[in-house]
């Protein structure tokens, strides 16, 4: 202990000048490595921005069985709900999709929550005809390789959404049912989903961000969901 | 990065240019013959797309990290070298993960968080410590394109291997048509050990029937 603290405390101006080129390195690399990650994050940061409107686009379609094309909604402060360009970044924001006659199939709409490792952003699909979750598509996840990525693989689990009861309570303010995570092969109710046995935090995210997600959003569109809809000839009812 | 401490002799040898560039590729290929960086190679092997992405991220923070630690080996004393060098290695992992976001978020997807993890290769620093560190730039960036492009085939060779018989496809593309019955478990991680094994035995029966060869002309000589 004694030894250690002795060749830890610089003694003569050798040492000192010693620290000060360690100091100097490090600090130096560490500048020049931290301007450097700047300029790539900045010069990347459009392009990267753009390619995920472009997959959440895709997503959109995936979620919703049947969509062809796709707009945006934004939630207003009174509530309803304003058209907003699809590339947009912007906040409060959901996806209506529309089959090849302009019927509306349903809303797609994101939900993140923190993963095992990350946060997992996805997109649900929501039909006002069935009042239930239609479809998921991860769109970003940093989950273990093998196990926990297997929220987005897993034919078994994704089963789950096929047709995921989120039908409101009478009155419409909120779910008759919270979505339930239970245990693998243990689900018996419409709105309950089977976990994954290997990815238990990572499947039990899932429904935990999708409960939050539906609980705000499902009351507040079905309220208002006469402005999503189309007529033939893709003209938005409420503009 | 036992194996690339044992190396050191013979690369502190002074050699022309090319040896610097061509040992990666064959003599010490970092995959077949110093079995280095073994987690993303058995991890991402799976496609033939995915392999060369990741060999190509790899091949890049090598290059890159070997010329920075390289140019900056008189500057920094040997107690911080280490910190010194991973922070190097982290800064160029970063930009490659901002890259391949900007080039295909599919792919980034896929790769998942092995791009990150390209910073723990021991590949990398262990060029960097025993190569970059005490050697001129152009020597180190000859060295480090060499590993990177030998690192980059043997993971293409696997993940080749691996999705053609796992997926029966090759980039992606049928080759085999609809008839062939994939053998699902090359694409999974028990696959990427049967790949590997398979190289592996080619590579050191290449290098046995070498050995042979050479004996036999030494003792007819």
């Amino acid at each position: 202990m004694s030894e250690s603290s002795i060749t830890a405390v610089p003694e003569s101006g050798s040492d000192q000048a010693q620290v000060w080129q360690m100091y100097r390195a490090v600090v130096g690399v560490g500048i020049a490595c931290a301007l450097v990650i700047v300029i790539v994050y900045e010069v990347t940061r459009p392009i990267i921005q753009r390619n995920r409107i472009e997959l959440r686009k895709q997503a959109v379609l995936d979620v919703l069985p049947g969509a062809e094309g796709s707009a945006a909604f934004q939630l207003t402060d009174s509530g309803s709900f304003a058209s907003v360009s699809v590339d947009s970044d912007a906040e409060n924001v959901v996806f209506a999709g529309y089959d090849e006659d302009n019927v509306l199939v349903g809303l797609a709409i994101e939900a993140q929550g923190m993963g095992y490792q990350d946060v997992i952003r996805l997109v649900y699909g929501y039909s006002f005809e069935s009042q239930a979750i239609i479809g998921i598509s991860v769109l970003e996840s940093r989950e273990t390789p093998g196990l926990g990525d297997r929220i987005e693989t897993d034919e078994q689990f994704l089963r789950n959404f096929e047709s995921l009861d989120v039908r409101l309570a009478d009155g419409g303010g909120q779910l008759a049912h919270p979505i339930e995570f239970v245990k693998p092969d243990e689900k018996t109710a419409a709105w309950q989903i089977d976990g994954i046995s290997g990815a238990t935090i990572s499947s039990r995210a899932v429904a935990q961000m999708l409960n939050e997600s539906a609980t705000w959003w499902i009351p507040r569109v079905w309220k208002h969901q006469a402005d999503f809809l189309r007529d033939r000839n893709g003209q938005q009812h409420g503009n | 990065m036992g194996s690339s401490m044992a190396i050191d002799a013979s690369d502190i040898r002074t050699s022309p240019g090319s040896d610097e560039f061509l040992k990666g590729i064959w003599q010490q290929n970092p995959i077949f013959v110093q079995v280095l960086g073994m987690c993303p190679v058995l991890a991402v092997s799976n496609t033939a797309k995915n392999a060369l992405a990741m060999g190509l991220a790899t091949a890049f923070v090598l290059l890159m990290s070997n010329m920075v630690v390289s140019s900056i080996r008189n500057y920094v004393p040997r107690q911080v070298r280490i910190v010194t060098f991973i922070l190097v290695i982290a800064t160029f992992v970063t930009v490659v993960d901002y890259l391949i976001q900007a080039i295909d978020l599919e792919l980034h997807k896929s790769l998942g968080s092995f791009i990150s993890l390209i910073v723990v290769n021991c590949l990398i620093l262990g060029r960097a410590e025993a190569f970059a560190s005490r050697n001129t730039v152009s020597r180190s960036a000859l060295d480090g394109l060499g590993m990177g492009v030998g690192f980059c085939m043997a993971l293409l060779c696997l993940g080749a291997v691996r999705e053609l018989l796992g997926n029966g496809s090759l980039f992606g593309m049928a080759i085999f048509g609809d008839r062939f019955q994939p053998w699902v478990v090359m694409v999974l991680p028990a696959g990427g050990f049967f790949a590997l094994a398979a190289w592996l035995l080619l590579f050191s029966w290449i290098a046995q029937v070498r050995a042979r060869r050479v004996k036999i002309e030494e003792a007819t000589s």
